[in-house]
């Protein structure tokens, strides 16, 4: 029972969080959406395609975190042999993959309107790009192998080699000339976007974090219940 | 009437960001229902490896959790 001491630790506090999360992503979502639907102005630039930014920004966002949270887990993993990090950065990989999706294609249909194209290879773009093919390759990676543990361990090296492409995303609308726009939330200066805009973009933004933390939770309670499958699997077989 | 079809029509980009905002509706709805069959699965799985292992007469055995 050592082994699952930790795992069912976890289970106590996640099912503890689990409800809480949940509502309050509800709540977060439906407080955004009314804003970015409903209650916030046209750009005097881009007119009503702004609203495509509540989503695609708070996806963006999501995109890089979820991926900075996969490898700190694989790293736990890799260095501390912590049973639960493996799992969590498992569990965290199709979530991140999905907010990438959520992204590029609201980028794509954003794209399209402002700048007449749904595609340009330039560098926040492609980058981008590659985080998905990241995601993907983890998420191939993780479970290409009939011993969990191995795969766990060559998709968490994966991971943390990836980790350099996350600076690169970050920075590349100030490293190379692009069609993006660079940042108008996150930067030294602070915000250049309005407060009518900033608060509907902010609780997207809540409403997608605690949305991940949710699905994380039943992901990981999900792979822990595999892992003992598993576990139970080989004593009977021993039978 | 004319207000409620203006405010659908986003100013002439009712496409792009309806579309948008339904690409984004179906990718988290879609992570939920996988979650939520994920966990289902495995634990309806370890419950009945658990009850099977009980069935063994000369089992280890485990206290159920």
């Amino acid at each position: 029972m050592h082994r699952f001491a930790n795992p069912n630790r976890f289970l106590k506090l996640a099912n503890a969080l689990l409800p809480w999360c949940a509502g309050l992503t509800v709540l977060s979502l439906a407080v955004g959406l009314y804003f970015a639907l409903f209650d916030s102005p046209p750009d005097y630039q881009q007119g009503e395609t702004v609203r495509i930014m509540y989503v695609h920004v708070p996806a963006a966002w999501m995109a890089l975190f979820v991926y900075a949270c996969m490898a700190a887990a694989s790293a736990t993993a890799l260095i501390w042999r912590h049973p639960v990090a493996d799992l969590v950065a498992k569990s965290a990989a199709p979530i991140g993959a999905g907010f990438t999706v959520i992204c590029l294609v609201t980028g794509s249909l954003w794209g399209k309107p402002m700048w007449g194209t749904w595609w340009v290879w330039d560098a926040r773009l492609t980058s981008v790009l590659i985080l998905l093919f990241l995601y993907l390759g983890y998420i191939a990676l993780v479970d290409a192998f009939d011993d969990p543990v191995r795969g766990q361990r060559a998709a968490g090296i994966l991971s943390l080699v990836g980790v350099v492409n996350l600076p690169i995303i970050k920075f590349s609308v100030d490293w190379w000339n692009t069609l993006h726009q660079p940042a108008s939330v996150v930067r030294l200066a602070g915000p250049a976007i309005h407060p009518d805009m900033l608060w509907p973009l902010l609780s997207m933004a809540i409403g997608f974090k605690l949305f991940f933390v949710t699905i994380l939770i039943l992901r990981v309670r999900g792979e822990i219940a595999a892992a003992k499958v598993r576990n139970l699997q080989l004593s009977l077989a021993g039978h | 009437m004319a207000a409620v079809a203006d405010y659908f029509s986003m100013g002439g980009h009712a496409g792009f960001i309806w579309t948008a905002y339904l690409v984004a509706a179906v990718v988290l709805i879609g992570l939920l229902i996988g979650a939520l069959h994920h966990v289902r699965r495995n634990e309806a799985r370890l419950l009945e490896l658990r009850a099977a292992r009980r069935g063994v007469p000369d089992g280890p055995g485990e206290p159920a959790a």
